[in-house]
């Protein structure tokens, strides 16, 4: 039986939305006592237990990261279960749950098999994989959406790929709901994004660059939210980046419709102006969002409309990155960033750091039906000791993703992770 | 008179006196070319290389003869048979022309932003020739040559300018040149042509020819891209030339003295009706690419001095 006690913590629980001094000890990699009132007295009563002196920095859940691309099968030179489970460690990511568009898709339980296996082996992380929703993300016949429940696919989407007959994808709406499934939907309108690199508007104009009107977001946002009246399934729509799509997913809400959103966190810390001079490490799907826009997702996040932050990460590698901005590939990295980006909004005064954990840690977990994300008696030893006022520039070349397009390189960033664990065990790599 | 930058990407990098400077320098190039007298020695010694990734007929000719006129050793390299066709990147294209050392590098690209990509890889002096749907740097200032010739002035004037703004890199950069020299623009068009957020640019919007034409002193009409619609832009080109293709009739709502422009090549009787374009009263297309050579001559001959300030030993002024 080891203890451990983390003692002389800054404690940020998501579940109470308190952010204060105390302590935690930890058995066999579960939360069994979490001390706020005279912590120091903890020490006193678990003698054998190994003291972690957090010396009064963050200690908050393990992040849980919806929507993680990663290589394999298939691209693996872009990015193995290794090197992004390093990444994961180092950004304070206790949970990768990854994309099923992969080459091929994961939309077998073999494939699925293949996943969580390399997975285990690999990834110092939990790794938890979501499945197609349908069969090669062809958006023709649903994916055997039960055996790839009972082989472990926490979540079933197409990914960037809109199922676009709707007569398809209510149907397999209407089936993952008998199995409580949730289902993830990308509710950008395919026929107005077709082609588009950019958000349009003045920006895109000048840059002369194909662009795509921000309504495309609430269109299909609004289909979605139709066939959820229709099937009732239980949804979460990927990434919610514009003003005008916020009152309709208030109102699906209020309508008591199983409906979250999330966003990812390149559209609450950049806007498309940030694309400058074609940076392609900026293009991402959907595209940036005028300042706006990215105002009224962060106040959204900050009241809870939007439940979920997520990093999106989408490893390119360099060849597909230097191109013209029209044919460059879009997505960029976010493991090790996602914590000192959402900083940003908490130095900058848009939300404490209770909700963010909510929206990073608590939220994730809840939607898919995980224990961790909390620190309360009896939940998993998920944890990120941070310092959230650490400077540093980030330096593109030290990430340990194997891919490096990231948008903040070069960038002034806030909050450093000094250590990751697991079922309490340490997986940062640095102990 | 000279440029503050390597390359000549834009006009939007431009300051309103550079391109005066410009301009002032290409009058006296088009002097000289009107009297045969040539200046062989300006750019002997240099290299231009023309890269067009994109077919084109004048504008290569006009950038061609103006690097001979000047003196240097130009090469035009049509891109779309070379090694692209092999698979070879963009960037791995520029780095090894870059390798044979060349002084000038004249490009066009079918894409927006990959002149400026290109221009970030190699060392010389880079001319963006048309980039997609970004600028069209020469083709602004030979307008703005144009219009000063034949109305005396660069500011104060209404142009409006016609057609199928949203695919066109000539209105873009025309609007940031016209607009920095202190001119009111207009931009006519049907709203399936005009890109989103364009009146942020200070400019005015019309979808109709008679209102956007009325007192306007110059009259820029634009190619109707068929090459660039992928469909469904407009319903059909005899209906579009009787909403805004300019005949006699709808250039009366100009000023009497208007003059009228078109970039080249022109679709007759789609955009602009043919007698017109001819009209040597109030045409001034042929006059267009006569100061094409002027203009490209001397942007050739500005970069050309900035690259031997660069490379000359310090101290020595050149």
């Amino acid at each position: 039986m080891s203890e451990t006690l983390f003692a002389n913590a800054r404690l940020i629980d998501p579940v109470a939305l308190r952010d204060g001094p105390g302590a935690l000890l930890v058995r066999d990699g579960v939360i069994v006592e979490v001390c706020t009132e005279a912590p120091e007295t903890m020490q006193a009563r678990h003698k054998g237990a190994r003291v972690i002196d957090c010396g009064g920095l963050c200690l908050a859940p393990g992040i849980v990261d919806i929507g993680v691309k990663i290589g394999e099968p298939g691209e693996r030179h872009k990015e193995s279960f290794r090197t992004a489970g390093r990444a994961a460690a180092a950004g304070g990511v206790t949970t990768i749950v990854t994309r099923p568009d992969t080459s091929p898709a994961i939309d077998t339980p073999e494939i699925l098999e293949f996943v969580s296996r390399r997975a285990a082996e690999a990834s110092p992380v939990r790794v938890l994989p979501m499945a197609a929703l349908t069969k090669g993300r062809q958006g023709r016949e649903m994916t055997e959406i039960g055996l790839m429940q009972d082989a472990g696919a926490v979540a079933f989407t197409d990914a960037f790929r809109v199922v676009t007959d709707t007569k398809v994808l209510s149907r397999a709406l209407s089936y993952a709901r008998a199995l409580d499934a949730l289902v993830i939907g990308h509710v950008q309108e395919p026929g107005l994004s077709a082609g588009a690199a950019m958000t349009s508007g003045k920006f895109a104009s000048l840059r002369g660059l194909p662009a795509v009107s921000p309504m495309a977001e609430r269109m299909g946002l609004d289909r979605d939210i139709s066939l959820l009246e229709m099937t009732g399934a239980k949804y979460h729509a990927d990434q919610i980046t514009t003003a005008r799509a916020l009152p309709a997913l208030e109102r699906a809400k209020r309508n008591g419709l199983n409906i979250t959103a999330g966003v990812s966190i390149h559209h609450l810390t950049l806007n498309d102006m940030d694309v400058a001079d074609y940076r392609t490490f900026f293009k991402l799907t959907p595209p940036l969002r005028s300042e706006d826009d990215r105002l009224a997702v962060v106040q959204a996040l900050s009241e809870g409309l939007i439940d979920i932050i997520c990093s999106m990460h989408t490893p390119q590698d360099e060849e597909s990155k230097r191109l013209p901005f029209e044919e460059a590939a879009a997505g960029a990295v976010g493991l090790e960033t996602l914590l000192p980006a959402a900083l940003r909004l908490y130095h900058a005064g848009q939300i404490d750091l209770p909700r963010l954990f909510a929206a990073l840690s608590l939220n994730p977990s809840r939607r898919l039906g995980l224990p961790t994300g909390r620190l309360l008696d009896g939940a998993p030893a998920d944890l990120v000791l941070f310092d959230p006022d650490a400077p540093f520039v980030l330096d593109r070349a030290n990430l340990l993703s194997k891919s490096k397009n990231t948008p903040f390189d070069g960038a002034r960033l806030q909050g450093k992770v000094r250590g990751t664990w697991v079922a309490g065990v340490d997986v940062s790599g640095r102990a | 008179m000279t440029l503050r930058t390597q390359h000549l990407l834009g006009i939007e990098q431009l300051h309103p006196d550079e391109i005066r400077s410009l301009l002032d320098l290409a009058d006296q190039y088009a002097e000289h070319n009107r009297r045969g007298e040539w200046h062989r020695d300006v750019l002997a010694g240099l290299t231009q290389i023309n890269m067009f990734f994109e077919s084109s007929t004048r504008t290569q000719a006009s950038f061609e003869l103006a690097g001979k006129r000047l003196g240097a050793d130009v090469m035009s390299m049509a891109m779309s048979q070379s090694s692209l066709n092999k698979g070879e990147t963009l960037i791995d294209t520029a780095l090894t022309l870059n390798a044979m050392r060349p002084d000038l590098l004249v490009v066009r690209h079918g894409q927006s932003g990959a002149v400026d990509l290109l221009a970030q890889k190699v060392n010389c002096a880079v001319l963006n020739a048309g980039d997609g749907r970004h600028e069209h740097p020469t083709q602004a200032l030979l307008d703005a040559l144009t219009i000063r010739r034949a109305k005396g002035r660069l500011h104060r004037l209404n142009v409006a300018i016609c057609g199928d703004i949203a695919h066109s890199r000539v209105a873009r950069s025309n609007i940031l040149l016209l607009g920095k020299m202190e001119n009111r623009v207009r931009l006519i068009g049907p709203p399936t042509l005009m890109p989103t957020g364009i009146a942020d640019f200070g400019v005015e919007v019309y979808d109709d020819m008679a209102k956007g034409l009325k007192d306007v002193d110059v009259v820029m009409m634009l190619r109707l891209q068929k090459e660039r619609m992928d469909g469904g832009f407009i319903p059909s080109e005899r209906e579009y030339f009787h909403r805004y293709g300019l005949d006699a009739a709808k250039l009366a709502h100009a000023k009497p003295d208007a003059i009228v422009m078109h970039p080249g090549p022109m679709n007759r009787g789609v955009e602009i009706d043919g007698t017109l374009a001819d009209d040597i009263n109030r045409s001034v297309i042929q006059t267009q690419v006569e100061m094409g050579v002027a203009v490209r001559m001397a942007a050739m001959d500005l970069l050309a001095r900035n690259l031997r300030a660069a490379r000359a030993p310090k101290g020595v002024t050149v």
